[in-house]
């Protein structure tokens, strides 16, 4: 198989990759369990995912063969999510999305840069998303207790390159400002609640910076909408961005209607 | 609890006519139901839940223009509220002072292949990165800093055992990157740049398969742009510590949704000390 040389002089050593052959293919035929190689032991882990791979393939996938064949063929999710990475908050646990049903990118505190921000994996998804699936539906999903709005909130204010966290969070900056400018009396931790939530809507605002995203909510194919996860006291809030009314406000904060939350 | 749930097979009931060819086997199921529930009555309320879940899904499946995303979200949230949050304090009370995930996973954003599906991955275990066709940029700080920051949180911070990062079959991403034409003009704003990270795996496989079909090509692409993203995953500084110091291992794996199969892999590494000139 492959080689690639890393090669990083200034560490005095040369790491080279190399790629093995598959060395497990995990297939469920019949009642059969097949394995094509042995694992490698002490792959306890990898052992368990396994057996979670299998089980979904025998409990799930082949007794739904007909909807599990036709999304083969291809997908058309009415719904992309923007989600946190935290490994406490991915959506099809926690609002039950089935396989087919939602787009979905998750990346540090669910951040949404503009469109003028240049490439990134976010706005990459947005163009597929938007423009080849056409969903109907954009979800962004912040949650409480959410490192990267703490780090964000933690942050002196002066960009710092150093730490790729802190040069991806700065992307939520307005939001660091709102809640500065309304919430400075309240504690560190508050303030960070608050942050979540602002950030949510402040990501919404970067979505119409996008031509062909604010092209389609002006003509009512696409809604847009934000929720909030409380993961201390599962809790769901959730409303949906009111895209004429934030227009027509002048202080450019986000109109929502329909919001209501879930306890 | 009983009379829950026979308000909800009243519902059910009552919604349509079963047409005649699955009636019969309606009734059955009901009365099978019925049955188990008269035995254990104390499967009430689950079963409640699970006949409510049901009728949202066929009244969606019935008619999907009428899909209502806040509706279907709204089930989906009570249903994991009752049936796992309530089910277990103990895990959701830790869990709500922090996480300790021993995985990083990179996935595409595909709405076919979430892993806390395919492998049942439950809150708490998986720091889950998803980006279109499961990308790992290499090291540059001033590009795709979303992606380093998620590695550099996983890593230096959670503390990550494992990083795996899984690419799967009839990917649209990689085929896109497939398709652009050898003279590089793009289309998109933002897609075929951001897919162009895995160009070596397409310059691989368009030499080394070039007799196979454009649809076999795509299926190599997939798996050779997961060993792209490893290698990637290397150039960061913090992760090749981890890495020769053992405290991290890298995977790469590939979901198969048209035959039903997982591939996992290892990546290997040697160090070779550099010579002294």
């Amino acid at each position: 198989m492959s080689s690639s040389d890393i090669c990083r002089s200034n560490t005095g050593v040369k790491l080279k990759a190399s790629i093995e052959p598959p060395a497990l293919t995990w297939e469920l035929k019949g009642d059969k369990q097949e394995s094509i190689v042995e694992m490698e032991s002490g792959c306890d882990l990898f052992d368990e995912m396994k057996i979670r791979f299998l089980s979904f393939k025998k409990h799930k996938y082949m007794e739904n063969s007909e909807h599990f064949q036709a999304l083969s063929k291809g997908q058309s999710p009415k719904v992309m999510v923007i989600a946190c990475a935290d490994s406490r908050v991915c959506p099809s646990n926690i609002l039950g999305f089935q396989p087919g049903e939602a787009f979905m990118v998750r990346n540090v505190a669910n951040m949404v840069p503009t469109y003028e921000s240049g490439p990134s994996e976010t706005n990459a998804a947005l163009e597929f998303a938007v423009n080849s699936l056409e969903v109907e539906n954009i979800l962004i999903i912040g949650h409480s207790r959410c490192g990267g709005i703490r780090a964000l909130m933690s942050m002196k204010d002066e960009v710092d390159s150093s730490s790729f966290i802190r040069s991806w969070v700065i992307v939520g900056k307005n939001a660091k400002q709102i809640t500065k400018s309304a919430a400075s009396n309240l504690s560190f931790d508050q303030q960070c609640t608050n942050c979540e939530k602002e950030s949510i809507n402040c990501s919404l605002l970067s979505l119409l910076t996008y031509p062909w995203i604010e092209e389609r909510v002006k003509k009512g194919v696409l809604s847009l909408h934000g929720g909030y996860y409380d993961l201390v006291d599962c809790t769901f809030e959730k409303w949906t961005l009111d895209y004429k009314e934030s227009i027509m406000d002048r202080k450019k904060r986000v109109i929502v209607r329909n919001s209501s939350i879930w306890c | 609890m009983a009379g829950k749930f026979t308000k909800c097979m009243m519902l059910c009931c009552s919604a349509k006519e079963p047409e005649d060819m699955g009636s019969e086997s309606y009734e059955e199921a009901i009365a099978a139901l019925s049955k188990l529930l008269s035995d254990k009555a104390d499967l009430g309320s689950v079963a409640a839940a699970k006949i409510k879940q049901i009728t949202a899904e066929l009244e969606a499946a019935a008619d999907p223009t009428q899909f209502d995303p806040v509706k279907r979200i709204e089930t989906g949230f009570f249903h994991f509220k009752k049936e796992k949050y309530e089910k277990n304090p103990n895990l959701y009370g830790t869990l709500a002072k922090g996480q300790s995930p021993k995985f990083l996973v990179f996935a595409c954003s595909d709405s076919r292949v979430c892993p806390s599906h395919i492998l049942n991955f439950q809150p708490g275990e998986a720091f889950m990165v998803r980006n279109i066709a499961n990308m790992v940029p290499p090291y540059e700080k001033t590009k795709y800093s979303g992606v380093g920051a998620a590695i550099e949180y996983a890593v230096l911070h959670l503390k990550v055992e494992n990083i795996m990062v899984i690419g799967h079959s009839c990917c649209g991403g990689i085929k896109g990157l497939m398709s652009i034409p050898d003279d590089g003009t793009t289309s998109s704003d933002f897609i075929e740049q951001w897919v162009s990270i895995c160009a070596p795996a397409k310059t691989k496989v368009k030499s080394e398969n070039n007799e196979l079909s454009f649809s076999e090509q795509c299926t190599n692409c997939e798996k050779e742009a997961v060993n792209v993203s490893l290698g990637n995953l290397l150039t960061y500084p913090f992760v090749r510590e981890a890495v020769v110091k053992k405290t991290l291992v890298l995977k790469g794996a590939h979901y198969d949704f048209v035959n039903g199969k997982f591939d996992v892999w290892n990546l290997n590494f040697q160090i070779i000390p550099t010579l002294a000139v």
